[in-house]
């Protein structure tokens, strides 16, 4: 009966450490050091939220380069449905919708001819992913130049500004921001729509 | 594989072993309750639980008194969170306004969280209020893992003391984990994660105006303060769905290599204060030599059959090759910023551990690639392992070690001076049964069942691996998926539950029992023909027994899943 009692006094003790002080003294640490980062790390145009430079979004107009697949809702890249295609890799399922993307990728980028990057066509863990590999970008490069009427060069220049390299030189993968990339995009040379 | 990739994984590896001396010291501090450098801060603060709590300081348990406290507390605070799920309507900090959580959901989730297992029947961002992720779930990730840290930390007593009644009070060690431990690594790790881009706020919703003129709602919350301690106490239940896949909770490579390190941080550390705590730190670093062993051979199993890819995409013209430009190989269910060697590392770190945190989608992997981490769970997570968990479970092999080197010389087995009789070997081999009877037993049992089978996404060998992974990650207390299976029906919610309770305590209590034993007997002076087990010949022999226990028991349910789906996927055939 003493030890059901200090279960139970040490249960509310330590809610009231773990379960209260703690979340809310790492909130207040984080709002005072990294506030923007702590609020999502938002992108705003014209006093418009339009998006979080970390969550990835859909794009299907030809002008803007375009994300991966994405199994995050019906449409993809849902904010509120987060998650992967789960198909293995012996289902069915998987090969019919990467052969689709294959096909449909093709169509709209006849200039480009080499093999197709594993990235471009495979759906993220997150469903959210914000980024695509610099691979992925070179092979929309022509078909994003001809929509706008700009020049090829152009276009690469605004890749390779866009382009991050390995953290510190060493960590993770290069990759390319598709958001941040067809907002700069936007902005240097808006489209008439 | 790529150089890059190799060298990525060295990094983490060299790291690690450069802080598992530093934490492991520090730990066996704690528990010794000597004076650290942290003591001037967080000493009234320990002192402060002691009094509210009535505890004593200086009492002792029994390893019945030690093993009760234990489950008293479990079973509170797992009441609490079934309740508060319940009810979660009614309460504050619900900004999207979600219901209340049923009633076999509740049950799954309060045991999940409980039994520090975190497998997830719902989506967070549409089922757990602030309030609930906070005080119902945060803080089992703290509390339960403190408790794997105690019980690890007692079975060391065990072997550490002689001809004593004692292992220490399960109170004290609990608060001084939490405390010491816990708390200021989960403060400094959640204030790195925000650092690079993990949210921690107390908004609603955001809805953002794409720029294709689209709504998307992204999701806000207290997510780095859970996210930290996740991995710390290799929990592993996610604030979002995606888990660590997910741009909030894992945003850079830098966040996801140091959530790599959280999640091993602790385990590692481990081993050294086991050897400061038996006085022989040789003992530690051969322990911790074994789980290297069998660490790096899971990592470039997985990686290799990765980066080789699927070769049914590789037919539709898909480059299955890393070039300068893009990581090849199967990118299904990975993240572009982790690419393959990344996502490889962390599938074996986390099932390494009983950590359950994912990066990327389990179920996607290729074949082979899956099995490691199906095996990882199924060897019972020793290497490295979960918080606590995983040195108790790799000390239960050493002593079947020992034990099996005994029979084969015929002498009485010793391990770190105590005589290892019946009684131990027969604790230690029913933790194994329980362990191999809960797996093999609930997946034959549901790879039968037509409502399990219409849980799931995936058919043919690959399906039969979900429900056995399943089951191996509910008992096993990881709580990663291969998230195809839909596993929020009644039979699955309970079913599962109940694994996840059998594999936690019914483990935990023939350890208990065993180092009780063990810290009554007498130390036996070392002589000409004991063992030695800190050197090369007992690692090796350390690593035989894990993998052919594992083997024996698993190889034949396995062979049925991934092996099968191996050679039938490089024979083209396909399951709708």
């Amino acid at each position: 009966m003493k030890q059901l009692l200090i279960a139970i006094k040490v249960t509310v003790v330590m809610i009231i450490l773990t379960g209260v002080a703690y979340p809310l003294l790492v909130t207040g640490l984080a709002r005072v050091f990294f506030r923007n980062q702590a609020e999502g790390s938002l992108i705003r145009a014209n006093g418009k939220i339009v998006g979080s430079e970390l969550i990835g979004q859909r794009f299907t107009r030809p002008e803007y380069f375009h994300g991966r697949p994405s199994a995050a809702g019906k449409d993809g890249y849902d904010g509120l449905a987060s998650g992967g295609s789960n198909l293995g890799p012996t289902n069915q399922a998987l090969i019919d919708r990467v052969q689709a993307d294959v096909k449909k990728f093709r169509e709209e980028n006849p200039a480009y001819t080499g093999p197709i990057p594993a990235d471009l066509v495979t759906a993220s863990g997150s469903g959210l992913d914000p980024h695509i590999s610099p691979a992925s970008a070179e092979a929309q490069v022509a078909r994003v130049a001809a929509a706008r009427g700009v020049s090829l060069e152009a276009i690469r220049q605004f890749v390779a500004a866009q382009t991050e390299g390995r953290q510190f030189g060493i960590l993770g993968e290069p990759r390319v921001n598709v958001l941040k990339l067809n907002l700069a995009l936007d902005q240097a040379a808006p489209i008439k729509k | 594989m790529t150089a890059n990739g190799i060298l990525q994984i060295a990094l983490f590896f060299v790291v690690l072993v450069a802080l598992t001396r530093p934490i492991g010291a520090y730990m066996a501090k704690v528990f010794a309750g000597e004076r650290t450098w942290m003591h001037r801060l967080l000493r009234p603060l320990e002192a402060g639980v002691y009094k509210v709590c009535g505890i004593e300081e200086a009492g002792e348990q029994h390893w019945t008194g030690y093993a009760g406290a234990l489950l008293l507390f479990s079973a509170v605070s797992m009441l609490l969170t079934y309740l508060l799920l319940r009810v979660q309507q009614w309460l504050p900090l619900n900004p999207q306004g979600l219901g209340n959580v049923g009633e076999h959901l509740s049950f799954n989730t309060a045991a999940s969280f409980t039994t520090n297992t975190n497998w997830q029947s719902y989506t967070p961002e549409t089922t757990m209020s602030y309030l609930s992720q906070m005080i119902g779930l945060a803080t089992h990730n703290f509390w339960s893992g403190a408790a794997g840290i105690c019980v690890a930390i007692a079975v060391v007593r065990g072997f550490a003391r002689h001809s004593a009644k004692t292992l220490g009070s399960f109170w004290v060690d609990f608060t001084r984990c939490t405390v010491y431990i816990l708390l200021p690594l989960a403060v400094v790790g959640a204030l790195l994660l925000v650092s690079q881009g993990a949210i921690q706020n107390f908004q609603s919703y955001t809805n953002a105006a794409t720029v294709e003129g689209a709504t998307q709602t992204i999701p806000q919350g207290p997510l780095a303060s859970q996210e930290a301690i996740k991995m710390i106490g290799t929990n592993g239940g996610g604030f979002t769905n995606a888990n660590s896949a997910h741009p909030y909770e894992n945003p850079t490579p830098f966040s996801n290599f140091l959530q790599m390190l959280y999640i091993f941080i602790i385990p590692a550390g481990l081993t050294y204060t086991f050897g400061k705590m038996v006085k022989d730190t040789r003992q530690g670093w051969a322990i911790f030599a074994a789980m290297s062993v069998l660490f790096f051979a899971g990592v470039f199993v997985t990686y290799h059959f990765e980066q080789a890819g699927n070769p049914n995409l590789a037919k539709l013209g898909i480059a299955n090759a890393a070039t300068a430009g893009q990581s090849g190989g199967n990118m299904e269910g990975k993240e572009v910023r982790y690419g393959i060697a990344n996502s490889a590392l962390f599938t074996v770190i986390t099932t390494d551990a009983s950590c359950g945190a994912v990066n990327n989608v389990h179920d996607s992997l290729t074949p082979l690639a899956g099995l490691v981490p199906l095996i990882n769970i199924e060897l019972g997570e020793v290497v490295f392992g979960g918080v606590g968990s995983g040195l108790y479970g790799m000390l239960l092999f050493a002593v079947l070690a020992v034990f099996i080197a005994g029979l084969m010389v015929g002498r009485t087995p010793e391990y770190l001076g105590k005589k290892i009789e019946q009684k131990e070997v027969k604790m230690m081999m029913l933790a194994v049964l329980v362990l191999a009877f809960t797996i093999l037993g609930f997946a034959g049992a549901g790879a039968n069942l037509g409502t399990v089978g219409s849980s799931l996404t995936n058919h043919g060998p690959h399906g039969f691996s979900e429900v056995l992974y399943a089951y191996s990650s509910a008992t096993g207390n990881n709580g990663s998926a291969f998230a195809g299976i839909n596993a929020n029906t009644p039979y699955l919610d309970t079913t599962m539950g109940l694994a996840m309770l059998f594999g936690r305590f019914l483990m935990l209590i023939p350890l208990l029992a065993a180092a009780g034993s063990l810290a009554q007997k007498k130390l036996v002076p070392v002589s000409a023909g004991t063992f030695p087990t800190h050197g090369p010949l007992f690692v090796v022999l350390l690593v035989g027994v894990v993998v052919i226990v594992g083997a024996l028991t698993f190889f034949p349910a396995l062979s049925l899943g991934p092996v099968v789906e191996h050679f039938l996927m490089h024979a083209g055939r396909l399951w709708s």
